[in-house]
């Protein structure tokens, strides 16, 4: 017969992480409707931003192919909804509605709760980068570079803006988090080298703009499946230092209530 | 000796200019269970939260486990379990195993899910979304997400409020099994006869202090001699002629409109006097009773000043006072 002799103990936290990430992404997919929305609407704008009928490129390069600059621009697009808007929305109120409050009397850390949740978003932003790439090819996209160079952009660019998610959902009220995460997304992209290149601004504000995190992962995205840049370093290093700022930020500064 | 598994000294809470909880003192031995009296907002679930770590005191100190709530939470999480006054919490849109399964997966030894979900009487729910499940079923879960991690120590706030009395009885067995095995409680109720019941050691509080601690033999030995006679008749009855009619010192209290209780040394004479009193002004006392002092009893004189206070918390109090007027 079992008995309830105590016998308390964390799990380990790897166990810990692999059952979090797991129930997150059980419980995003669960939300059919939600799911549905975040993987197509990206395709339609990719679709749309493909017509040349939104606004010219200036292809002074030359061989300048209007799909070989879209797609990068959606896949930095798409990490940015998922990790930033979406997760940040979805988690403000889930603090708001005392979701988490509960989990803040288990054994979980809130470094393994973030980083579940951040990792389930992970999952999902594989699926959606291979729908975006397969509308992409359906168009006629010819991707150049290193494809593994573009995947670590996109692991970095989950946990940043994870990370600035979370971050945002776990210090301010819900209902602030909801209007500031869509407010900073558009910011972001018109303004963070996402749906309008960073060659379009003067010298001295792209001086400034770049080091933000929409602009490195845009950028780099561009450089290696657009110019079929080698290693995109300067992305990377700006990707990683937004991270390694963000994440920790939000295990310190996230309140469960 | 091994140092107390709670500790609360001197706790003081304040909301704004109130205070919930107003310099509170009580210590808990490891392996014994308390029971947490007190009216509606009296400052139960406040203490209870700051040892957990969710409020930190505004002046005095807890120790739990001989650990601070707040700054050694990451240590002391993992031994303590936990069940809220505000609903189960967690991921409502999971299913009741799947949430069971998670929570057990935070911990290196928990108990069996599947086993934990039948010993609370959900296994025919199992599969049911945590926020589809009825009230009583939702406070099952709870102390089944409190109980998994198979921790030291527990806070269960209103462990039983919303359950049909089987359950209720179900969770009792339950909560003297988790107190044999060797786990502390800490629990919270308006069921005086669960903390008569269930605990080693009772504190009833009333505005954010503790009007009176002891085991509830103790507490009902209060007055040695002391007795009480109850019974039921129209509302309004003069009381102070009633007391002024009977032998010794009595008091007499209308703890709800018509329920009346008279507490004092019962003797023979004692219960004659009320009934002559009652005849002759053509007063038919029902349901009329003679006996110890109960918990209830305590609790009632204990939270009131004046009758009148007494008959408006009934009115306001949920569960215990609607069972006790529909008696
Ligand atoms: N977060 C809060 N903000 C403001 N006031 C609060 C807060 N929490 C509790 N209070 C007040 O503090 C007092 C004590 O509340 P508490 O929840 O501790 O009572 P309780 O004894 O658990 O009552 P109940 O039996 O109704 O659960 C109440 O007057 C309540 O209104
Ligand atoms: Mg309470």
């Amino acid at each position: 017969m079992t008995t309830f002799t105590p016998a308390p103990g964390a799990a380990s936290t790897r166990a810990m992480l692999a059952r979090q990430t797991a129930m997150e992404l059980r419980l995003l997919l669960r939300n059919g409707e939600q799911v549905g929305l975040t993987l197509v609407i990206p395709l339609l704008l990719e679709f749309f931003f493909n017509l040349p009928v939104l606004y010219s490129l200036d292809c002074s390069a030359g061989d300048c192919r209007r799909i070989d600059f879209v797609v990068p621009s959606i896949l930095a697009l798409a990490v940015m909804s998922a990790a930033f808007t979406g997760l940040a929305i979805g988690t403000g109120f889930e603090r708001k509605y005392a979701v988490l409050k509960r989990l803040g009397a288990t054994a979980l850390p809130r470094s393994v709760l973030l980083l579940g949740k951040t990792c389930a978003v992970l999952l999902l932003q594989i699926v959606q980068a291979a729908l975006i790439c397969a509308l992409g090819f359906l168009l006629g996209w010819q991707p150049r570079g290193d494809p593994l160079f573009a995947i670590v952009l996109i692991v970095l660019g989950t946990f940043t803006f994870g990370g600035l998610g979370l971050l945002l959902a776990g210090t301010v009220r819900a209902e602030i988090t909801l209007a500031a995460a869509n407010l900073i997304w558009l910011v972001l992209l018109f303004c963070g080298g996402i749906a309008v290149p960073l060659s379009k601004y003067p010298q001295g504000a792209r001086d400034v703009l770049r080091y933000l995190p929409s602009a490195a992962l845009s950028d780099g995205l561009h450089q290696v499946l657009q110019a079929g840049a080698g290693v995109p370093l300067r992305a990377w290093l700006v990707l990683l230092v937004w991270a390694a700022v963000a994440l920790p930020a939000a295990a310190r500064w996230f309140r469960w209530e | 000796m091994s140092a107390p598994a709670v500790e609360v000294r001197q706790l003081v809470k304040s909301y704004g200019s109130r205070r919930a909880v107003d310099e509170v003192s009580w210590s808990l031995a490891a392996g014994r269970l308390l029971a947490l009296l007190g009216t509606n907002g009296a400052g139960k679930t406040t203490t209870i939260e700051t040892c957990e770590g969710f409020r930190r005191p505004d002046a005095g100190s807890v120790r739990v486990l001989g650990l601070d709530p707040i700054a050694d939470s990451r240590a002391l999480r993992p031994r303590v379990g936990v069940m809220l006054q505000d609903g189960v919490g967690g991921y409502t849109a999971a299913r009741a195993a799947e949430l069971l399964e998670l929570f057990a997966g935070y911990a290196r030894h928990p108990l069996d899910a599947r086993w934990l979900l039948e010993r609370v009487g959900l296994a025919e729910v199992a599969r049911t979304p945590v926020k589809r499940l009825s009230g009583g079923e939702q406070q099952r879960l709870s102390l089944a997400l409190a109980l998994v991690g198979r921790p030291e120590l527990v806070f269960l706030d209103e462990p039983t409020t919303g359950m049909d009395p089987r359950a209720r009885r179900t969770t009792w067995e339950l909560i003297r099994q988790l107190r044999s095995d060797g786990v502390t409680v800490v629990l919270t109720t308006h069921y005086l006869d669960e903390a008569e019941e269930l605990a080693d050691d009772v504190i009833v509080m009333n505005a954010g202090r503790i009007v009176a601690q002891g085991s509830p033999s103790e507490l009902t030995r209060g007055g040695t001699a002391e007795g009480r006679i109850t019974f039921t008749a129209p509302p309004g009855l003069p009381l102070s002629d009633l007391v002024a009619a009977l032998p010794g010192t009595a008091r007499a209290q209308e703890t709800a409109p018509g329920q009346y209780l008279i507490t004092a040394p019962v003797t023979p004479d004692l219960l004659a006097a009320v009934t002559t009193w009652c005849a002759r002004r053509n007063v038919l006392a029902e349901g009329l009773n003679v006996g110890r002092r109960s918990l209830e009893d305590v609790f009632l004189s204990l939270t009131s000043t004046t009758t009148d206070e007494v008959a408006a918390d009934l009115e306001t109090a949920p569960a215990t006072s609607r069972r006790r007027a529909a008696r």
